[in-house]
């Protein structure tokens, strides 16, 4: 598929989506904004349709069938929208609709849009990255999404969203990683994280554990996620710091990078205890059952 | 529960942001302003647009404290006429985003023929957009360019209740609330209006389209300017239903206009809100500390 059949298809399932749940005014003023835009090539009458968006087609969840879902997978792997809501899939429809078939175009709209936008609408633009024509040009709009002060623009790029995976070079990925710690947001709806842990990713962390601890503060038990298969030798004493520290998810999650570690000597240290290590044997610890 | 209708809360810290809602203080509106000095181009306007609805908005929720903004370029800068034209041709964009209650604050500060020229045309706008305006009324020669802004309101055809008139007072209350627009009071420690004078003219004009703000900024100003007031109105024997009139009600209705602001916005958010920019209202849900992340 070429990426204008791609876009096509993709505009056409959530113009699907909402107009399953809209009403017939709703869905016609969103027809008509888009058409706008496509006619006119007016900054202005793209500007306004992604702000009046929310106030025209409501706040709703957007809830998606397992049927819908599945097309949304077949369209684009790795796409999620359990946490989108209605006006979030309305922005994104008419971002891509936006899209003529010129590449640098429509990523130097996307930072206009993101310069006069506001924080809604940067949310919603940055959830909808995944489906976007030519990622690798809206790269550094996803690396800025990271460098957000606010949370929720931050994990908008971050969590349950396929791009960061796809297309972030290992720097970007490890100080998305990093960051996420450091502001106490989430790993586990990071997309990819076992598939991109890396060495100079878990050195890092180790670090910033050092420096956590020297002040006398804890860390997120989602770190030892990124360690586990890269444990080194001298990081033994730090995660067997954890696993017997007293504290269930520290030590159910010091357990896990243990045992996803090929040091015979992380074996051996996980190994004493036996109760955690039949836990993990039975699936009954996970990274995502990790309470935190 | 109260709103503070007029806080520049890109200037305040979040001390400030804490103690509002410790307060009571369930939602602010942020009016575009100058900064304390002149900005040099449209680049830094844009910026401070987009900061207000941006950064300043996720700053007040996380305290669960909603926040509006009015969007317009203020009468002082009007004055650089080449920055003026540039900031004329982003207010549209602006203007319709979410959460932006009104055009403003717009009006005079020297009453110059420019102040005059972009008054006029934020009016036009406000007209076409069907948004609410909020008026700064001038420090100096207050009286006359309070009764020239409405003059020109009247004259470009937006109805008084749609208005609201900022920083009015003694000497310009009768005039606004007999022509049927709102009448704010900035209630500033050593200048504009004081919380004692603001209980004689609740008790000499009533309730009625009267509204307290604390219009707090970079200069010598009280965030809790609105509970303070509200405080010393029970105290003076102000009922209760006149002392949610002026500290709630009155901006609600005035700036509710826009169908950009409604008490279920903080009463009950939609969902996808509270997952992300609105962490709810500790006095609200009785007690909760609320956190702001250090910026990293």
């Amino acid at each position: 598929m070429t990426s204008f059949e791609e876009v096509l298809a993709r505009k056409t399932a959530i113009h699907d989506w909402l107009a399953r749940r809209v009403s017939a005014e709703a869905t016609a003023w969103l027809e008509g904004a888009i058409a706008k835009y496509a006619a006119s090539g007016r900054y202005g009458d793209l500007a306004m349709a992604i702000g009046l968006a929310p106030r025209k087609l409501g706040k709703a969840e957007l809830a998606l069938s397992d049927d819908e879902v599945r097309t949304g997978q077949e369209l684009r792997r790795g796409l999620d929208t359990s946490d989108w809501s209605i006006d979030q899939a309305g922005r994104v429809l008419i971002v891509l609709a936006s899209y003529m078939g010129d590449d640098q175009k429509f990523a130097a709209t996307l930072d206009r849009l993101f310069q006069a936008g506001e924080i809604g609408e940067h949310i919603a633009i940055l959830r909808g990255l995944p489906l976007y024509p030519a990622p690798e040009l809206l790269i550094p709009r996803a690396a800025e999404g990271v460098r957000s002060a606010i949370q929720p623009v931050f994990e908008a790029v971050t969590h349950r969203n396929p791009f960061p995976k796809d297309h972030f070079d290992q720097a970007q990925w490890n100080q998305m990683v990093l960051k996420a710690l450091f502001i106490g947001s989430k790993l586990a709806p990071i997309q990819g994280l076992d598939e991109r842990r890396n060495p100079e990713l878990a050195a890092t962390l180790m670090d910033y554990v050092h420096e956590r601890w020297a002040a006398g503060r804890a860390v997120s038990p989602e770190l030892w996620r990124c360690v586990g298969p890269f444990t080194r030798r001298e990081d033994l004493p730090d995660l067997v710091k954890a696993l017997r520290g007293g504290e269930d998810a520290q030590s159910a999650a010091a357990a896990l990078a243990l045992s996803e570690s090929m040091l015979p000597e992380a074996q051996e240290a996980l190994a004493v205890d036996t109760q955690l290590t039949a836990r993990i044997k039975a699936k009954n610890i996970t990274w995502n059952s990790i309470h935190f | 529960m109260f709103i503070d209708p007029h806080a520049h809360m890109i200037s305040r810290t979040t001390d400030d942001y804490e103690a509002m809602a410790r307060s009571g203080v369930v939602a602010v509106i942020e009016p575009a302003f100058w900064i304390g000095q002149a900005r040099t181009n449209a680049g830094s306007y844009k910026d401070y647009l987009s900061h207000i609805l941006g950064f300043e908005r996720f700053r007040a929720g996380q305290f669960g404290i909603r926040h509006y903004c009015c969007i317009g370029l203020n009468s002082k800068e009007a004055n650089n006429e080449a920055l003026a034209e540039a900031v004329m041709e982003l207010l549209p964009d602006f203007a319709t985003k979410e959460g932006v209650v009104a055009i403003g604050e717009i009006g005079y500060d020297e009453q110059t023929a420019l102040e005059d020229k972009y008054f006029r045309l934020q009016l036009d706008l406000a007209r076409e957009l069907d948004l609410p305006v909020m008026i700064h009324t001038p420090h100096r020669d207050k009286k006359r360019g309070a009764s020239r802004s409405m003059d020109v309101i009247i004259e470009h055809g937006i109805a008084p209740s749609r208005v609201v008139i900022d920083h009015v007072n003694e000497e310009t209350i009768k005039e606004v609330k007999d022509r049927g627009f709102w009448a704010a009071f900035s209630i500033y420690p050593h200048s504009k209006m004081t919380a004692e004078r603001m209980v004689a003219l609740v008790k000499q004009y009533g309730a009625e389209r009267l509204i307290v703000d604390s219009a707090c900024d970079w200069g010598i100003s009280d965030p809790l300017s609105v509970s303070k007031t509200a405080s010393l109105l029970a105290d003076q024997g102000i009922s209760a239903d006149d002392v949610r009139l002026v500290t709630y009600a009155n901006a609600l209705a005035a700036y509710g206009q826009s169908g950009q602001m409604t008490e279920t916005d903080w009463l009950s958010p939609a969902p996808i809100d509270q997952r992300t920019l609105y962490q709810g209202n500790s006095v609200l849900r009785g007690g909760q500390t609320p956190q702001v992340g250090r910026p990293d």
